[in-house]
């Protein structure tokens, strides 16, 4: 009985932020007052019409398929080379590749706005695209490490025995296979670019913000239901492509190790 | 092409990117922090080791880090309290309903940051849900300060960190054999004794180890501090962030995230000198 009760309160805590805020969208009130007053969808054609933060929200998500599509190009084929061949140095390689997700976010943005300023990168398109890669491409090489090496190496072993060249194995046999991996990783790399905020707090720039560091500066300056709104539209998107890789990969089995 | 060389054609783009946006940038951070600031902007290119000096001559650096140490402690200690009986629930649970609920507890990292800071402001705020609760049973008179303050960044950066331990706390309890627990029970020990005596012992090194990683994580954040702060709770990060975009003084931007980042290193150090020792 005690034990379920500490799981409930465990629960109630971590999940309490994401569900209340679904009360206050909702509000028809003009604060954050517990209890709404009553219902209203105002506050979401507010966000609809609010200029700003719609228009960042069309960079963001421009921004993310951009970083999504280069993550894949460069993270996949690494991923390939870690998971199915072997050579020397293949776990220095790997934690190299993955040791910036250790890192915090923080000290990265400001290394790379130091580095990306004197080349005119700075509050550049280019240079936000290339910075999002510090921690997407980790990411996608860890989860398609994971999932290339847990497929069957027999059916490319048996395409090749029976004469297939090594592109065509690949692309007949393995890629056929990596699809669910590749579409989940796909996903989850356009959601942590699309939500990223301290890298890009440092390299956006006043012109070039995105929806996160958009809605940073909102919060700063003021809270109002209009927030709490686009805080559940983005917590409704994550959750769609949370279930989206459960089904395809296995959630748990793509972000734990 | 030979087949020697074929891994590391693979690998090229991705070591190139990498070195782009992650060696480069720490490498240039340590070089920049030698040079010399001239104020508002302007640095002189020097090898010196002037914002070191000023750095750690200052007071306030060491306070900095206290608050971090403090905040980071706090927060990783909760997650650890409030993430252990999630963690356990989910590692025994036969429940259909297990994959939903450990979604449920791993979901919010991938939720972000900014929309879970504003999750708090409705929960934690003045004419929020807590001061709400507290003021309709006549607890309180007025609204208890929750946000603005160490209290709210604590209890913000407690959740956020949560995911992350509980996924730590459930990979340490794969050592856990439940047939010793099993053994205890039918020798009629009492279910509050098997956990002291046998389960958490058992399950301390994943412990730790979670401990350690909410704290890292904890350390790092800026987003949570800031934002829940109202800029009134000052760690390492927010003045890391203060002094390169606010005061532009970029060497000693520089110079702080250098010693943020050793202090990291040092805890992650500790960190996987433990995970070796588990090991064997």
């Amino acid at each position: 009985m005690l034990f379920r009760a500490l799981v409930f309160c465990g629960y109630a805590f971590l999940l309490a932020p994401g569900v209340f805020v679904f009360a206050i969208a909702f509000s028809s009130d003009r604060f954050l007052t517990f209890p709404p007053p009553g219902l209203s969808l105002r506050w979401f054609v507010a966000l609809w019409q609010h200029e700003g933060l719609m228009g960042a929200m069309q960079r963001s998500a421009i921004l993310a398929s951009v970083v999504t599509l280069l993550a894949l190009a460069i993270g996949v084929p690494a991923a390939y080379a870690i998971a199915r061949l072997r050579f020397p140095g293949r776990e220095a390689v790997f934690s190299a590749l993955t040791a910036p997700l250790l890192l915090p976010t923080l000290v990265l943005g400001l290394g790379i706005l130091l580095v990306f300023f004197p080349f005119g990168l700075a509050a550049t398109w280019p240079g936000l695209a290339i910075a999002h890669l510090a921690v997407t491409l980790p990411f996608v090489v860890r989860i398609m490490a994971t999932a290339l090496a847990t497929l069957p190496a027999d059916l490319e072993d048996a395409a090749a025995t029976l004469g297939a060249p090594p592109l065509t194995v690949v692309r007949r046999v393995t890629l056929p296979l990596a699809l669910p991996g590749l579409i989940a990783s796909g996903a989850l790399t356009f959601l942590i670019s699309f939500d990223e905020v301290v890298i890009s707090l440092f390299i956006a720039g006043p012109r070039l913000s995105t929806l996160p560091v958009a809605m940073y500066r909102y919060v700063e300056g003021n809270t109002d239901p209009l927030v709490a709104a686009l805080a559940v539209v983005l917590i409704v998107f994550s959750l769609a492509i949370v279930l989206l890789v459960e089904r395809l990969l296995g959630f748990m089995r793509a972000v734990g190790r | 092409m030979t087949p020697r060389l074929l891994p590391w054609l693979l690998l090229a783009p991705a070591l190139v990117a990498l070195s782009l946006v992650f060696v480069l940038p720490i490498a240039w951070l340590f070089r920049i922090s030698l040079n010399i600031s001239e104020g508002s902007g302007a640095m002189v290119e020097a090898v010196a080791l002037d914002s070191y000096a000023t750095l750690f001559a200052d007071d306030f650096t060491w306070a900095l880090t206290a608050n971090s140490f403090r905040l980071a402690a706090t927060a990783s200690t909760g997650a650890v309290l409030l993430g252990y009986p999630i963690a356990l629930f989910l590692f025994r649970t036969r429940s259909r309903f297990r994959p939903l609920l450990a979604i449920l507890a791993v979901a919010p990292l991938m939720v972000s940051g900014v929309a879970r800071v504003v999750g708090w402001l409705v929960v934690l705020g003045d004419q929020g849900l807590v001061n709400a609760a507290l003021i309709g049973l006549g607890l309180v008179e007025r609204p208890v300060p929750l946000i603005n303050n160490w209290d709210g960044v604590a209890i913000g950066l407690t959740e956020s960190v949560m995911p992350y331990v509980i996924l730590s706390l459930l990979a340490g309890f794969g050592r856990l054999d439940r047939s010793v627990e099993e053994a205890a029970a039918t020798l009629g020990a009492p279910p509050w004794r098997v956990f002291l005596r046998i389960t958490l012992p058992l399950s301390l090194p994943g412990v730790v180890l979670g401990w350690l990683i909410g704290f890292v994580l904890a350390m790092s954040a800026f987003v949570t501090p800031r934002l829940l702060g109202g800029g009134r709770v000052f760690v390492l990060a927010t003045e890391i962030y203060d002094l390169a975009l606010e005061s532009v003084d970029w060497p000693a931007a520089a110079a702080l995230a250098m010693y943020a980042l050793a202090l990291l290193l040092l805890v992650l150090a500790a960190y996987t000198a433990l995970t070796r020792r588990i090991a064997h």
